[in-house]
């Protein structure tokens, strides 16, 4: 299984982009642009999709419009007409694509079945074959826990945890991280999608895209200490993780201002919404001030007065990680 | 925590092949490497390679306070770390269900060994007997040279391992004719309760017990865990602050504290400084150390000055020269200190001990060997001076 290195991943957005609006710094990048891109001076474009009634009259997430949201949210952040068209932006036939979802938090607060399966029906239609689709998170009983049937081998989408195949033996490091990658990762793909939730985190402020990579690595406890910063930003860097990922899309239908990152039914609420991005950083900045305005609306303090502010987000937007930007001048939020 | 996980240690006694395999494959076999094949594409095997959820391993911890809103404060170490529901503490071995903060490594043995005494390193106590030594997953710190990390920097669910619950260690020992049980590789601070668990079921079966550890614990658990040992190891990793903050995240004032409470309970204690190039290797450290040593436990606490061999993150170093280590004993030797060894040096005169007034040599170790044990009724034969330690069972 090859590895995308950063120049071909670079080489394949400039062929993606042909015939796209040009990137001008300054203006807004052309519409799949990289988070580099975006971190050289570049606007970025967090698509923020809403829909009041995706759970129809009840509290189940309706597949068709999971669909539907999904697809105006990829056409608002890649300016195409038709929905395949902005998935062939991303992937290519051939392409392995890990799918890095979130269910530490369990039934509530976990990234939904309907929206993965939405995602995988847009891949195979970009011309993803479904045996090279698998939807991973650490351990397989996290995922069954949530809804994610396992599935391994035949012809069809994958589903397992880190658990059934382990992690690398030797570590990747950078900065202040040293870590064990997962094999899926690593072994199984060479485009990342990632599909983190939004929820407030007692240590790191907010987990969001950024710290969803924590799922990646052997030893993410030992990255809780100084509120995950620098670690957050360090395992994003991992040359590993850096080099795949394409796409973050956050699943907001349900999110926690309060209490993460665990479920906390009396401090959630149904955002009802999915925030879309190809700069994580840009999306986490975005995700923060969405749960900080819940928030205000509640009559809780800021994440800043009490003390955890997410202050990774700020390191990963730093001269040393150019991952994205947090500044709001340069992040353009498209509400849909 | 100073030994190697090495496949081949000493073996005394009939350890049965098939429990030797599993053991040693779970100390060098980590990060779900071992036990079932791990094909080279990444494709699934079969059946995970352990749960998180086996209830043989899980039992209540000790140690922490409850909050509000199902968080917990651990109590166990200095980090006190605040965790979470469905979340862990920083070791990785201690989860927040519900509000409850239970151990996840309770008689989870990950690697296990008959180990020579001298390995630890313990010259002073029990010299040329073998420990029944065992470890979990774990560690409440991350050194960056941790030479266990394989096994201390991982989640026991990631690190194959058998079941041993305290009075099957205790039988163990007994089998292996191991007078001690000894809690090492990873950081016994992390599984106290298996620790006292275990220290109560050797006691009971004759068996002593004692602890290789980074001594970053806080006085409540010190007391009550490290109150059941017979001798106690302490790596000390340094002398300042800032080492033990960029380099072991962790802090030093506890350590020190830990220190000198275990003089004040009068547990025989012995000191390992593993020496890192250009890291922790000044005059100015070598001598603060030992002045510290003196003043605040005494000049007869034993000293290992250890060679450090690259590994895990820090592997750009070299290894430690012997004439650092030599430095380093000789400014802690002028400063007055009675007992400093050089480790990990095979063959090297200051690894035997030498009476401090007569400088007849007492105890002759080649490895970990102890060749030759002089020392008669705990004082030097030829001069009488009270050599301290525990020298006799």
């Amino acid at each position: 299984m090859s590895t995308m290195r950063s120049g071909s991943r670079r080489d394949f957005f400039k062929a993606s982009l042909a015939g796209a609006a040009l990137l001008c710094v300054g203006s807004e990048t052309g519409p799949l642009a990289t988070a580099e891109s975006a971190a050289a001076g570049a606007k970025s474009r967090v698509v923020v999709a809403h829909d009041a009634l995706l759970r129809g009259a009840g509290s189940t997430v309706d597949a068709h419009r999971m669909l539907a949201l999904l697809d105006r949210a990829m056409l608002a952040l890649s300016g195409r007409d038709r929905p395949g068209e902005a998935w062939k932006l991303l992937v290519r036939p051939g392409d392995t694509v890990g799918l890095k979802v979130n269910t530490l938090g369990g039934r509530g607060i976990s990234t939904n079945v309907q929206l993965v399966a939405a995602v995988c029906g847009r891949l195979q239609e970009a011309g993803i074959k479904a045996s090279d689709i698998v939807i991973w998170d650490r351990t397989s009983e996290e995922l069954e826990r949530v809804g994610f049937p396992i599935a391994i081998g035949g012809n069809r989408v994958q589903c397992f945890g880190t658990d059934r195949v382990g992690y690398e033996p030797e570590l990747a490091a950078w900065g202040s991280v040293g870590s064990c990658l997962s094999k899926i990762l690593t072994r199984r793909c060479n485009v990342l999608i990632n599909l983190p939730v939004l929820k407030d985190h007692d240590g790191a402020g907010v987990t969001i895209a950024l710290k969803n990579m924590y799922g990646v690595i052997h030893n993410p406890n030992k990255y809780h200490p100084d509120g995950c910063n620098p670690f957050v930003a360090d395992v994003n860097m991992l040359p590993e993780i850096r080099t795949r990922m394409r796409l973050t899309i956050c699943d907001a239908t349900t999110a926690i201002y309060e209490g993460g990152p665990g479920y906390k039914p009396e401090h959630s609420w149904n955002a009802n919404a999915l925030l879309v991005s190809t700069d994580p950083v840009a999306l986490d900045q975005t995700g923060w001030h969405m749960i900080e305005r819940k928030r205000a609306e509640k009559g809780l303090k800021t994440l800043e007065a009490e003390g955890r502010p997410p202050r990774y987000i700020a390191t990963a937007a730093d001269a040393a990680h150019r991952l994205g930007t947090n500044d709001p001048r340069r992040i353009s939020v498209v509400e849909v | 925590m100073s030994c190697s996980l090495d496949a081949q240690s000493v073996v005394k006694g009939p350890l049965d092949r098939r429990s030797f395999l599993k053991c040693a494959l779970a100390s060098g076999a980590a990060l779900g490497m071992g036990g079932a094949a791990e094909p080279a594409t990444g494709m699934p095997s079969g059946a995970a390679s352990g749960s998180g959820d086996d209830p043989r391993y899980i039992v209540e911890a000790k140690f922490y306070e409850k909050l509000s809103n199902r968080k917990i404060k651990c109590k166990l170490c200095p980090r006190e770390c605040t965790v979470g529901d469905k979340e862990r503490g920083y070791c990785g071995v201690r989860e927040n269900r519900g509000g409850v903060y239970y151990t996840l490594v309770h008689s989870r043995v990950c690697a296990a060994h008959v180990d020579p005494i001298e390995k630890k390193p313990l010259f002073h106590y029990l010299p040329g007997t073998v420990a029944f030594s065992i470890a979990t997953a774990g560690c409440n710190v991350n050194c960056k040279f941790c030479q266990n990390w394989e096994l201390s920097q991982s989640r026991p669910e990631q690190v194959p391992a058998e079941y041993i619950p305290p009075q099957r260690v205790a039988e163990l020992a007994k089998e292996y004719h191991c007078p001690t049980i000894a809690y090492t590789y990873n950081e016994p601070v992390i599984f106290a309760e298996y620790l006292m668990d275990a220290a109560d079921a050797g006691h009971a079966a004759g068996v002593r017990s004692i602890v290789v550890s980074n001594g970053y614990i806080q006085q409540e658990a010190l007391k009550a865990a490290y109150g059941k040992m017979d001798a106690v190891k302490i790596d000390l990793k340094s002398f300042t602050e800032s080492f033990y903050h960029n380099v072991v995240s962790g802090q030093m004032k506890p350590v020190l504290e830990t220190l000198v409470t275990l003089r004040k309970m009068g547990k025989w204690t012995e000191i390992v400084y593993l020496v890192l190039p250009t890291l922790n290797d000044s005059d100015a450290e070598f001598r603060g150390l030992a002045k510290w040593i003196k003043t605040n436990l005494g000049a007869d606490v034993p000293l290992h000055f250890t060679q450090y061999h690259p590994e895990y993150l820090l592997k750009n170093l070299p290894i430690t020269p012997v004439s650092t280590l030599e430095r380093a004993k000789a400014i802690a030797d002028a400063e007055g200190l009675r007992y400093v060894y050089i480790g990990n040096v095979p063959g090297h005169k200051a690894q035997n001990t030498y009476c401090p007034k007569c400088r007849k040599m007492l105890v002759e170790r080649v490895g970990f060997t102890a060749n030759k044990v002089l020392i008669s009724k705990n004082k030097c034969p030829f001069c009488q001076e009270p050599i301290p330690g525990v020298w006799h069972a």
